[in-house]
């Protein structure tokens, strides 16, 4: 650690023992000492390199990417075939990664807020319970738990053709199917269906669409009515009801939607040896999403608890000796700081969570690391290039992830002067 | 006032016995209504529970009871479960376990040589009892007492050689000897342990390991006989300059002088929870001192420093382990000279301590962070220079308080040496359980070796969590 010089007495001269003694000096001494050595590793590595790939007779080249791919990928959120380049087997990896980790965040955050709130339960029996569930899945590695859910799909749920004939397997709730290859879960289709959004090969209904849009007027028609609820509350000490409003925000516009496009869930059905209508989710991506959702949910909960924890009692006394109700309280009170504690080591958590997607290779699904750090690397033989781009990939999810949740916490952060 | 000694005409001289309390709140009655049935929403909570475990009893209960652990195929385990049992029914086939855990203990290390890892597990006890924590005796008692039973029950069950078990039995009186009565003894073990692990577990001759070990000593020797000022880079110039030029030869002139030598093991052979465990082990050992200078680096002033320490940092941590390790196997030859041979298991150490001794710098960082200024400014004001203050005032404070992000990272590192089953190495889940199924014999089995290897992991990682709780109570300073 340097300081500034203090002011005083002129600096004395230069000698070169300075460069040692001296903090100031040393200091550069020693980031010059270091630096040098950086470089001359840097440059044995790069000379290193070229020599090996000069001896195999390789070179580095990305040209690769845009050569037929000629391998199939069984789950693709975009049009796909074997026909297609490396990049874009590359790209339907990349989504398939960002696929899993959005759904396996979003089921781990629900679990995780459960468990956490339910280990503090004065419930005996349900806190010992999640109490087990925590240590279990966070005690064990996930790979474990990959696998195991794997092979209970696989070895345990039927065949397809089992829910046929005279003593027929019923579906799970009437909805669900899990056979032995695949979950069949029934889909949503329109009667009376606007079409798609076309471009390119990439073809996007325009109901979804419209959904989206729909919940984001929402969102930001509430925060409307909300500010001018609290408007009203500054003004007049009066709170106007806007729960009702709020509920319909998010109810009204999708029924309407239902009602006009004929909306309806469509079974699976069994139709020869498959499953037909639905959709036909593969096993390895509910095993996946399962096993990350149930070990990251478990850190969750951990985390949660904490917050909670963190929170004085005395903070809830004071809310209630102030009149506020258990919602308000929890709400205006006991969240806010909670949420403090909580989302940074939950940002960490996701980004775990997307990392740890990348163990997709052990049960076949195609993510990242099986499509261009797995098939394409083996079939092109470009390891160096297939590799770093595979991590660079990576590196930018994490970088951006966290910045975006960074700045979400900073907004979240208590004020301190 | 005339009548003030007077006596009152009543006065209880006995306290009343205090009346019971309303008989709904007191015995099984009462605990059943406060934890269990206290609001609707809580019966319902309750209810709800039990079903969960009424169902996972019953479907779990009769595989459990019906377990057969004497059978030499699948097929057999569900013969004699049929027989026993009836048609229909299911059960557990623990046989696989007897007939092959040694298999997932060891991987493919020689039958004859297996009192070699157990040697290694039992010095390993040995090198940790005066450092997990020395003030306290107990725990040194217990550890070494563990230890050796460990290494006898696993003696026993390998059918190793008799001289063995008096070698174990030996080395382990003697250590409890030598904590009773000198604890700070014990630490020679500690210093030497990673030349002997490294002997015992590859064999050949202890020499080599034992003279790069000794480059320290030489370095250590060397700085403590020039001035000040210039001996902590001395010191380094002369350990790296024995390491190059007189590691060698002093190694061949010990090996003639005393010619200690073992079959030498291939790391080939290496898997199961040795594999792990040399893995985890060195990547703990390694990680903890690394990551301590990368925090330390991150909060330097220095620019060149603090923004290698950055980029290195979070370059590893953006990035999944999986793809750490596909490098070690896959791209580290292309960035070592040519024809360089190198172990695999040592690369796949050597990433796993880079990506442990990230996080680990990521945790100490959030200690040295939580730490007031008013601590670096009182270490300043005494005088102390930069590593001075950092070993004596703010390290053991902010260390302190980072424990159990500390001991979480360990139990993450650990967990995570699983993962070299994916790029080929023999991990206790998937490696050995490969092989053991890809046998016609143990064909289709899932259950039971994932919960025999689940079993030992949760073990290992709960223990250490309760170590790390037990540490942080123990050390807290603080008065409550």
């Amino acid at each position: 650690m340097t300081e500034s010089a203090p002011a005083g007495p002129p600096a004395p001269p230069f000698r070169l023992s300075m460069l040692i003694y001296d903090r100031h000096y040393r200091s550069l001494t020693i980031q010059v000492v270091v630096f040098i050595l950086l470089m001359l590793l840097v440059s044995w590595i790069v000379h290193n390199t070229v020599l090996n790939l000069a001896r195999l007779g390789k070179d580095i080249d990305f040209s690769f990417l845009f050569n037929r791919a000629g391998y199939d990928i069984p789950q693709q959120l975009i049009p796909y075939t074997s026909d297609d380049t490396h990049l874009r087997a590359a790209m339907v990896g990349l989504l398939n990664t960002l696929y899993v980790s959005a759904l396996g965040c979003a089921t781990a955050t629900v679990l995780g807020v459960v468990a956490g709130v339910l280990r503090l339960s004065k419930n005996w029996l349900i806190a010992r319970l999640m109490t087990i569930y925590v240590e279990i899945f966070r005690n064990i590695p996930l790979l474990l738990w990959i696998l195991i859910i794997y092979a209970a799909l696989t070895e345990i749920t039927p065949g397809p053709r089992e829910y046929r004939g005279e003593n027929a397997r019923e579906l799970f709730l009437g909805l669900i199917a899990p056979t032995n290859r695949y979950t069949a879960i029934p889909s949503i289709v329109a009667e009376h269906s606007p079409g798609a959004l076309v471009i390119g090969r990439i073809e996007i209904p325009w109901l979804a669409i419209m959904g989206i849009a729909f919940f984001i007027a929402a969102i930001v028609l509430r925060r409307i009515v909300n500010a001018r609820a609290q408007r009203i509350q500054n003004a007049t000490g009066r709170r106007p009801t806007t729960w009702w409003i709020n509920l319909a925000l998010f109810v009204v516009p999708p029924a309407a939607m239902a009602v006009f496009f004929g909306l309806h869930l469509e079974v699976p059905e069994l139709a020869g040896f498959n499953f037909k209508g639905g959709i036909n989710v593969d096993n390895s991506l509910v095993a996946l999403w399962l096993a990350l959702s149930l070990y990251t949910g478990a850190f969750i909960a951990e985390i949660v608890r904490a917050g909670i924890l963190a929170i004085s009692k005395g903070q809830t006394e004071a809310a209630y000796a102030l009149g506020l109700s258990p919602g308000w309280t929890m709400n205006l009170v006991i969240l806010p700081q909670a949420l403090r504690v909580i989302i940074p080591p939950l940002i960490s958590q996701y980004l775990n969570l997307i990392k740890n997607s990348s163990l997709a290779v052990a049960v076949g699904y195609m993510d990242l690391r099986g499509t261009l750090g797995g098939t394409t690397v083996n079939q092109t033989g470009r390891e160096m290039e297939g590799i770093l781009l595979m991590m660079a990939i990576y590196l930018a999810i994490s970088l951006t992830v966290s910045g975006v949740m960074n700045i979400y916490n900073n907004r979240v952060k208590l004020k301190e002067r | 006032m005339s009548d003030a000694n007077a006596s009152p005409a009543y006065l209880r001289t006995e306290m009343l016995p205090s009346a019971a309390p309303p008989r709904r709140q007191e015995g099984l009655l009462g605990w059943l209504r406060e934890n269990l049935f206290s609001g609707w929403l809580n019966s319902l909570l309750t209810v709800l529970s039990l079903v969960i475990i009424w169902s996972l009893i019953r479907h779990f209960w009769p595989w459990f009871a019906h377990s057969v652990w004497r059978a030499n195929s699948l097929a057999e385990c569900r013969q004699i479960i049929t027989q026993t049992w009836g048609e229909g029914a299911t059960g557990a086939c623990f046989a696989v376990i007897r007939v092959r855990w040694h298999q997932y203990i060891f991987g493919f290390y020689p039958r004859a040589e297996y009192w070699r890892p157990i040697l290694t597990l039992g010095l390993l006890f040995i090198a940790l009892a005066p450092v997990l924590f020395s003030v306290n005796a107990n725990i040194r008692r217990w550890v070494l007492a563990g230890g050796g039973l460990l290494c006898m029950v696993l003696l026993a069950v390998t059918a190793s050689p008799d001289w063995t078990v008096v070698l174990v039995w030996a080395l382990f009186a003697a250590a409890l000897l030598l904590a009773e009565y000198a604890p700070m003894r014990l630490l020679m073990v500690t210093a030497l342990y990673p030349v002997l692990a490294v002997w015992l577990l590859w064999g050949g001759s202890p020499w080599y390991p034992f003279m790069l070990l000794m480059g320290f000593a030489v370095g250590y020797g060397v700085s403590a006989l020039v001035p000040r000022g210039v001996s902590a880079l001395t010191g380094i110039a002369v350990t790296v300059l024995w390491w190059i030029f007189l590691a060698a030869p002093a190694a061949s002139l010990a090996t003639l002088i005393l010619p200690l030598h073992l079959p030498v093991v291939q790391s080939s052979v290496f898997g199961g929870f040795l594999l792990s465990v040399v893995i985890g082990v060195s990547a703990i050992v390694l990680s903890l001192p690394l990551g301590i200078l990368l925090a330390l680096a991150r909060q330097s002033n220095m620019f060149i420093i603090y923004s290698l320490a950055v980029v290195f940092i979070e370059f590893i941590r953006g990035v999944p382990l999986i793809t750490l390790l596909f490098v070690a196997l896959v791209l580290l030859k292309y960035f070592l000279p040519p024809q360089t041979h190198f172990d695999l298991i040592l690369r796949v150490i050597i990433m796993v301590t880079l990506f442990a001794a990230a996080y680990m710098a990521e945790v100490i960082r959030g200690g040295l962070a939580a730490l007031p200024k008013g601590q670096y400014e009182a270490a300043d004001s005494l005088g102390l220079n930069y590593w001075q203050a950092q070993r004596l005032i703010i390290l053991p404070q902010a260390l302190k308080i980072s424990i159990p992000g500390i001991v979480g990272t360990f139990i993450g590192v650990f967990k995570d040496t699983t993962l070299v089953g994916l790029i080929n190495l023999y991990d206790p889940l998937k490696g050995i359980s490969d092989v053991v199924r890809s046998e016609f014999t143990w064909k289709g089995i899932y259950w039971e070796p994932f919960i025999f290897t689940g079993a030992i992991f949760f073990v290992i990682c709960f223990s250490m969590s309760r170590y790390s709780m037990y540490l942080e109570r123990r050390l807290s300073r603080e008065h409550r």
